[in-house]
């Protein structure tokens, strides 16, 4: 058996209610593996748990079942193996953009001198284009450039693995642009491995490799892996001239509309999904993939609802 | 040109400056006293043993005796003459040391507690009780209990001013440790940093506007109850000063040392913000 890079096996998360007593699992029976280098990016409807997932990978949570391994060996606890990029960029406002990134860089290398560290910091922080800012603090900064310096933060401690948890969810579409491009090159100039959460399924389809679909919560599951079957060179002015991207994303969004839900309680398309091995789809590439087909009289009133 | 701001602050002065001078003037007039004829058969020296005729003796002194008196003590603020006839400087000295001794152990103390009971809800759910009735006592009311165990005025004085200062800062030092934001711990936790790194460096910073307002409000507790301590305990120090000056029926002194109070209570509280806005991060 060949080890994967990183492994989600039979993961399950349980909340409890106020009175102590267990609710139904947000997600249970999740197994995934990630290879070296692959950007997977994650796309589910809200209560679905992908947070909880990536806080799970990150070890800042843990799983009421299953585990994870990365490189063989169990996640237990957060480590420096794997940087996380946050939602809401969390840095430290009393600390300069230098000191935030420093501040990562000193906790990597305990041992370095201060001039290596800032020096260090420093080339991380050019890297997302702030080099001419450093001595600001976040406050000072727009929302996009404080999540550039979350992201320059996450890669300085050169991680083995980077969690980004819908790091450009607050940003306005222009800046979104911009820093899908920068992650992108930076991404591919260190090939980084990327677990990474988004809503966005443009940005899913620019940025990942392999494009996780959860079915809505609870008891949420990994209802398709899809491949992204565009030439890694792709980039987001040309993309759309592709004819792979309207099939990818009509394959995207039909899910998300329509078939997410169908997942729960014992429906046909839950009858018929195996959680060990989740289907590997490439939309329209293969039709032979395993998607069940909606019966039609349960399609026109999710769409009715659906346009209100 | 100048900015709308200055502009106001400029007529902000004049009008302080204006309400100065009335109030002054005001109290001037009240205070201006008919000239006192001598009961007849009374000799001006007899009259003086009567305590009569001396111009301190009854109702609020005049600005101009209260003038005299700032002058007096302002032009030689540090002479020493005995137990009872000390500078005006050595009493506020004595005065601030204490208040320093006091607060500085109250900030040893409240400062880690804080830290504890903010990071630990079990210590605060436990603590909790003995700080919600110890708060509300009146400093003063610990007075006898040190008198009697601690035997000696002076470190009495400076336990009241210990007493009553740490409250504030404890309760903002639990609540300002307990509120840092959970992202920039989890920042810390994914770096794997260390409890003593992340107590000095995140939530020390995190809570430190909140903690710095606690001192603010206990620095100014102190300065109230020093002078009551002082008056009390007696001896040395600015609250004995006025307590002095009221035995010897010297009010001009007395409102010098109001004034003389305020004064150093306002630059306290000053210092004190100045910190705070150090301590203070925009988000």
């Amino acid at each position: 058996m060949t080890q994967h890079f990183l492994a989600i096996e039979g993961l399950a998360k349980t909340f409890t209610n106020e009175r102590g007593e267990p609710n139904e699992p947000v997600f249970e029976n999740l197994h995934l593996s990630i290879e070296q280098g692959e950007f997977v990016c994650i796309i589910g409807h809200s209560g679905c748990g992908k947070t909880t997932v990536l806080n799970v990978l990150a070890g800042l949570d843990e799983p009421s079942a299953g585990h994870v391994l990365m490189q063989g060996r169990q996640v237990s606890g957060p480590s420096l193996d794997r940087g996380v990029v946050f939602q809401g960029h969390a840095l430290m406002p009393w600390l300069t953009v230098l000191k935030n990134v420093v501040f990562a860089v000193r906790s990597r290398w305990p041992e370095w001198k201060a001039p290596a560290v800032e020096a260090h910091a420093m080339k991380y922080l050019e890297m997302v284009g702030l080099g001419a800012v450093a001595q600001r603090k976040p406050a000072e900064l727009s929302g996009g450039m404080k999540q550039r310096v979350g992201i320059a933060r996450a890669f300085a401690i050169e991680p083995k693995m980077l969690l980004l948890d819908e790091p450009f969810g607050a940003l306005d579409a222009l800046t979104r642009g911009t820093i899908q491009d920068e992650l992108l090159r930076v991404v591919q100039a260190t090939s980084q491995t990327v677990f990474m959460i988004t809503h966005d399924v443009d940005e899913a389809i620019l940025l990942a490799d392999k494009i996780l679909l959860m079915s809505n919560g609870p008891r949420a599951r990994i209802a398709e892996i899809v491949q992204v079957t565009m030439p890694r060179s792709r980039t987001r002015q040309t993309m759309h001239h592709d004819p792979q991207y309207y099939r990818i994303r009509n394959h995207l969004v039909d899910f998300l509309v329509h078939r997410s839900k169908n997942y729960g309680g014992d429906g046909p398309a839950a009858a018929a999904h195996d959680p060990m091995n989740p289907p590997l789809v490439r939309p329209g590439l293969d039709e032979c993939a395993t998607v069940t087909p909606l019966p039609l009289d349960r399609v026109r009133p999710t769409l009715a609802a659906v346009n209100g | 040109m100048r900015s709308a701001a200055t502009t106001q602050r400029l007529r902000a002065s004049l009008l302080s400056l204006a309400i100065l001078c009335a109030v002054l003037a005001l109290w001037h007039v009240l205070t201006i006293k008919p000239e006192q004829a001598l009961p007849p058969g009374m000799t001006a020296e007899y009259a003086a043993m009567m305590g009569k005729g001396a111009e301190k003796t009854d109702g609020l002194p005049s600005p101009a005796q209260v003038g005299r008196a700032f002058i007096t003590h302002l032009s030689d603020p540090f002479y020493d003459r005995g137990p009872n006839d000390k500078g005006i400087g050595i009493q506020l000295a004595y005065s601030l040391v204490r208040v320093a001794l006091g607060f500085g152990l109250a900030v040893l103390v409240a400062l880690p507690l804080g830290f504890a009971i903010g990071m630990s809800p079990l210590l605060s759910q436990a603590l909790g009780p003995f700080i919600q009735v110890l708060k509300p006592v009146s400093p003063l009311a610990w007075m006898p209990l040190a008198l009697y165990t601690i035997k000696d005025s002076s470190i009495s004085g400076i336990f009241v001013i210990f007493i009553c200062s740490i409250w504030p800062m404890l309760i903002n030092t639990a609540h300002g440790v307990a509120s840092v934001r959970r992202e920039w711990l989890n920042v810390a936790r994914t770096l794997e940093v260390g409890p003593w790194r992340k107590a000095v460096e995140v939530i020390l910073p995190a809570a430190a506007p909140t903690i710095l307002t606690g001192m603010r409000i206990s620095m100014g507790i102190a300065w109230l109850v020093i002078v009551a301590a002082e008056m009390l305990v007696g001896g040395t120090g600015i609250g004995y000063f006025v307590w002095n000056e009221w035995n010897n029926l010297a009010l001009p002194n007395v409102i010098f040392a109001i004034a003389v109070i305020g004064v150093v209570g306002m630059a306290l509280d000053w210092l004190f913000g100045r910190l705070q806005l150090m301590a203070t991060y925009r988000e």
